[in-house]
């Protein structure tokens, strides 16, 4: 019964999905693996005008547009790569929502494992002062210092 | 020691916002640096709104430096704009090129007759496909291309009398010295 109930859930998932896509823009997809190419690219890019939209789900003129010269792109037998990069020449890397490993992007990718490692030598440091502190003759006014300590 | 660490990364925290702070004001956020900038202006051929039969090109248009304005009857802020560039359009030292951007060329004639035309060229882009390779995502744009067909700058959102007189007139006077 329950796996009915899923398949059934599925099904009507899968149909809201596809109606909702004919519905905003029926282009003409030689196959299902072609869709999915174009919806998975289009997933991956930002609208330049609206900024925290994918071009997929924008509705702004400029996304539209975009996602038209996108299929057309396609038809003319055009990779995903050469695709993305038709349109960084156009509107900046932007419009990469993964931006590439570069030099000026170096801070972001990694800037966040470097605060980790920061924050992971400030906990080895004070773990070690503690035990230091609270194993020879632990004096308790230290203790009670740190304990005021408690941010 | 220990005791200042709260207050060391509190002030490095708020340094942090801070910057933020005067980054933002200072930048607009929905501004996207263009890429296209000290480059060659993408090829174009567009017909003219008054003579659709007529048509103009990069090629055609090389030679002087002129001012690239993306614009059309159904942008708000182009409205905001134009009263700027009615008035300073022949102060400019540059002519002033209209980029009708995905218009009906009636509604474009219609609403320049009601506000008045500051270009001295003005071209349609009725599908906007030019734009795409100019970058173009929210009107009004423009950009000064040289008299080699580069773009040297680029504004986007409407031309206020800041921006003309403390970016786009020191842009245009340093291409003008530049020599020929």
């Amino acid at each position: 019964m329950r796996s009915l109930l899923r398949v059934l859930l599925l099904a009507s998932l899968l149909f809201a999905g596809a109606a909702i896509a004919q519905a905003i823009e029926p282009l003409p997809f030689k196959d299902h693996a072609e869709e999915l190419r174009y919806q998975h690219l289009t997933a991956q890019l930002r609208c330049p005008m609206c900024q925290n939209e994918t071009l997929a789900d924008s509705n702004a003129p400029i996304a539209r547009d975009l996602r038209n010269q996108i299929f057309q792109l396609m038809q003319h037998g055009q990779s995903d790569a050469q695709i993305k990069q038709y349109l960084v020449d156009r509107y900046s890397e932007f419009v990469l929502y993964d931006p590439p490993v570069a030099r000026n992007t170096w801070l972001l990718w990694f800037g966040p494992l470097l605060i980790l490692l920061v924050g992971a030598g400030v906990v080895v440091a004070t773990i070690r002062k503690r035990s230091r502190a609270a194993t020879p003759a632990a004096s308790p006014a230290v203790n009670t210092l740190d304990e005021g300590d408690d941010w | 020691m220990t005791r200042l660490l709260p207050f060391i990364g509190f002030l490095l925290l708020a340094g942090l916002l801070g910057f933020g702070i005067w980054w933002n004001t200072g930048h607009d956020q929905t501004a996207i640096p263009s890429p296209l900038i000290n480059k060659s202006a993408p090829d174009f051929k567009l017909p003219l709104l008054y003579e659709p039969t007529q048509t103009i090109s990069r090629e055609s248009m090389m030679g002087k430096p002129y001012l690239l304005n993306v614009f059309a009857s159904w942008c708000i802020e182009c409205g905001v704009e134009h009263p700027v560039l009615q008035a300073e359009a022949p102060t400019l030292g540059v002519a002033l090129v209209g980029y009708n951007y995905k218009d009906a060329p009636d509604d474009a004639k219609a609403w320049l007759a009601a506000h008045g035309n500051p270009y001295s060229v003005l071209m349609t882009d009725t599908s906007g496909q030019t734009a795409i390779d100019f970058g173009v995502y929210a009107a009004p744009e423009s950009f000064l291309v040289d008299a080699h067909g580069v773009i040297r700058y680029k504004h986007i959102g409407p031309i206020t009398m800041d921006v003309l007189n403390n970016e786009l007139k020191p842009a245009i006077a340093a291409l003008q010295q530049e020599p020929r």
